[in-house]
């Protein structure tokens, strides 16, 4: 530890200082959150940052996907800040987001004073206690000469192997306590990935060479780690066709020959088919999910597995595999692409070929910029290919994933594993803080944007290049469709028999607004809404009676798809 | 009483002596309803880190458990020993019934 010590001219600093200067060595540029008497002296130790620029936003769990959309655009940890109690009972949802899909991201959150925690003092809640769960890792921060290993150490395991959220509990008196600083820790930076077996990457090469309908499934983890050149080089050299999990969208190009689609409940049928008749899976950096894998005995019965992910729990966990290779997934394939042979698979192939051609994934009404997959479209021709796509969560979610062209990696934001309603907009206003030249969409829903939609506030308030792509049904469409195909089409509590002027809400906020139902020319409307920076609502009514197709009943089989 | 108990294991855990480390444990295995037969818990050498003993039942979930044991920051090595590890054993005169 010493000798990664820099030393400095002693300083008497307090634990607020601390964090800050830490945060700051770190690299931090931007953090969101909200102040409170228990994060006060963090605060005011903030305010003297000249390198933090820090956004205030209008509840805590939008300062929590803020941090998450930086995170998932750039791969680098961000931070957010809440106060005791409240603020950060508030902040608990975008934290277990961010466990659940593999997101560095450090919350640092004020307690009350440690003469207090434990007497049910004003605004005081068991962090600690409540986020154990819900994160990789987290302290309660006895000390503030504590604070000068904690912080490098939870960016540290924040953004090591699989990366997740760590929290930092930190008592007001602790970041009042004074101490003098004569070293500064290096900044935390990820371990090295594990070493590679390599009589597992050896094994995995022949069973590649042996196989004769293998199937490459790719996870977040491709994204994660980085891996998405080495994928296609693997694709292509191996001649395996290629399907994706919802997060993996991006890993490989949409118009790639190889690709088959998105697999699992709502994904394309050609995908789920194939993966019906393979007999290898090659699965790297994804989990088995249920919603991908359907009912998981019957998920890819002829098929063996290979399996690769950093964390050795996912190994084996939900479906035994052949050969298990911990490691970080762009170094097992780095390793394994010069290990396998170059293969044509004509057979394979052509039998891949037909199988896209007799099970695509239809996109009616494409043609149509006011239908929900034409609306996809036509805000696709709007984009180049870095432009960040964030979306929230229901039917509008599931169309954006099947009909916009994914063409690279970390442009595709989406909560996958908990599935969080209100998830789009802060994350889509993180995104745009992270890359502010860049142009940022959030597809959302009339449910999942009201649940944060106090955000449209601080999106004016930044001037956030931010389009907010609203497919309005009335309705919580997705638990609609639900009750319409699995609970005889009684329709309780899915409807809203009231709603807001969607429109005059953001113009309220400050926030320009175009209603695309009443715009003479919707294309030309879209296309002037998105071109001018800014943020901005673009509000679309969508038929509540559209499904998403396919899908997948509840406890079938993947093959056992409707709607196709 | 011993012959119709379940089958056991013994894990043993060494792991960073502070207060929210048992908790980290010890939440693993009640969020999967996986009931903790026995707990030990003592500092080792100095206490800076502390040895757990678990005692639980023979379960299919065992290894997984075991994995997400070990990705605790704080757990720096699990071991699993057979049933018949005397950990508890000896302790069972200060567990009587009357
Ligand atoms: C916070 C939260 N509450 C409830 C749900 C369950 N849920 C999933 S989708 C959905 C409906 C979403 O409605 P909307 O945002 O309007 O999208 P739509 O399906 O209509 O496109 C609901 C209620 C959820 N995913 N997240
Ligand atoms: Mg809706």
């Amino acid at each position: 530890m010493s000798q990664n010590q820099n030393k400095t001219k002693p300083e008497l600093l307090t634990g607020a200082e601390i964090a800050v200067r830490l945060l700051e060595r770190q690299g931090i540029r931007t953090i969101a959150g909200i102040l409170g008497s228990a994060n006060l002296p963090l605060y005011d130790a903030l305010s003297y940052s000249k390198q933090i620029h820090h956004v205030l936003t209008r509840h805590e769990q939008g300062a929590g996907f803020i941090a998450q959309g930086m995170a998932r655009a750039s791969g680098q940890p961000a931070v957010c800040f809440a106060t005791s109690g409240p603020g950060t009972t508030n902040l608990l949802t975008a934290i277990a987001d961010a466990k659940l899909d593999s997101i560095p991201v450090v919350a640092i959150t004020g307690q009350v004073s440690r003469n207090m925690i434990g007497t049910d003092a004003f605004q005081e809640v068991d962090t600690y206690g409540m986020t154990i769960p819900i994160t990789k890792h987290n302290y309660l921060v006895n000390s503030a000469a504590d604070l000068l290993h904690i912080l490098p150490q939870a960016f540290r395991i924040a953004t090591s192997g699989r990366p997740g959220p760590v929290l930092i509990d930190i008592p007001k008196d602790v970041q009042l306590e004074e101490v003098e600083v004569t070293a500064w820790p290096e900044p935390g930076c990820p371990d090295a990935p594990p070493s590679i077996d390599p009589m597992l990457v050896e094994a995995a090469a022949r069973m590649m060479a042996e196989a004769k309908r293998p199937i490459l499934y790719l996870g977040g983890g491709v994204i994660h780690s980085g891996a998405a050149d080495v994928v296609r080089q693997l694709a292509e050299k191996a001649g395996l066709p290629t399907v994706t999990t919802l997060l993996a969208l991006g890993a490989l190009p949409f118009d790639h020959p190889l690709w088959l689609g998105m697999l699992g409940m709502h994904g394309a049928p050609c995908a789920n088919k194939a993966m019906d008749e393979s007999d290898l899976l090659i699965v790297v950096g994804a989990r088995f999910d249920d919603r991908a894998t359907g009912k998981l005995a019957e998920f890819c019965p002829q098929a063996k597995v290979i399996h690769i992910d950093i964390d050795p729990a996912e190994l084996n966990k939900l479906r035994a595999s052949h050969v298990a290779i911990g490691g970080d997934v762009g170094a097992v394939l780095q390793a394994l692409l010069p290990r396998i042979e170059a293969q044509a698979r004509p057979d394979w192939l052509a039998r891949i070929r037909q199988l896209k051609e007799d099970w695509p994934l239809r996109l009616p009404g494409s043609e149509d910029p006011c239908t929900h997959y034409g609306l996809v479209k036509a805000v696709a021709e709007c984009l180049d290919e870095n432009a960040i796509l964030a979306t929230d969560v229901g039917q509008h979610q599931m169309w954006a994933a099947q009909a916009y062209p994914h063409r690279k990696p970390r442009r595709w934001l989406t909560s996958g594993g908990l599935g969080t309603m209100g998830f789009g907009l802060p994350t889509a206003l993180g995104a745009a803080l992270a890359e502010p030249e860049n142009t940022v969409v959030c597809f959302s829903g009339d449910g999942s944007l009201l649940m944060n939609i106090q955000e449209l506030v601080t999106a004016a308030q930044e001037n956030a290049n931010v389009k907010v792509v609203l497919m309005n049904n009335s309705a919580l469409g997705l638990v609609h469709q639900q009750q319409t195909q699995f609970y005889g089409a009684r329709h309780f509590a899915s409807l809203f028999s009231q709603n807001p002027d969607f429109v005059a809400l953001a113009l309220a906020c400050g926030v320009r607004a175009v209603n695309l139902d009443s715009a003479s020319d919707p294309r030309a409307a879209l296309r002037e809404a998105i071109a001018t920076r800014g943020p901005c609502l673009i509000h679309c009514s969508i038929d509540v009676q559209e499904l998403v197709c396919p899908i997948v009943p509840p406890g079938a089989a993947n093959r056992e798809m409707i709607g196709v | 009483m011993k012959e119709q108990s379940p089958l056991r294991t013994v894990l043993e855990l060494t792991v960073n002596n502070h207060p929210g480390v048992m908790s980290h444990v010890v939440g693993l295995f009640s969020r999967r309803a996986f009931n903790l037969e026995g707990i030990l818990v003592l500092p080792v050498g100095d206490g800076a880190i502390s040895r757990i003993w678990l005692l639980v039942n023979e379960d299919e979930r065992l290894p997984q458990m075991i994995k997400q044991v070990e990705k605790l920051e704080d757990v720096r090595n699990v071991r699993r020993h057979a049933a018949d590890h005397n950990a508890f054993v000896r302790l069972e005169e200060f567990f009587n019934t009357n």
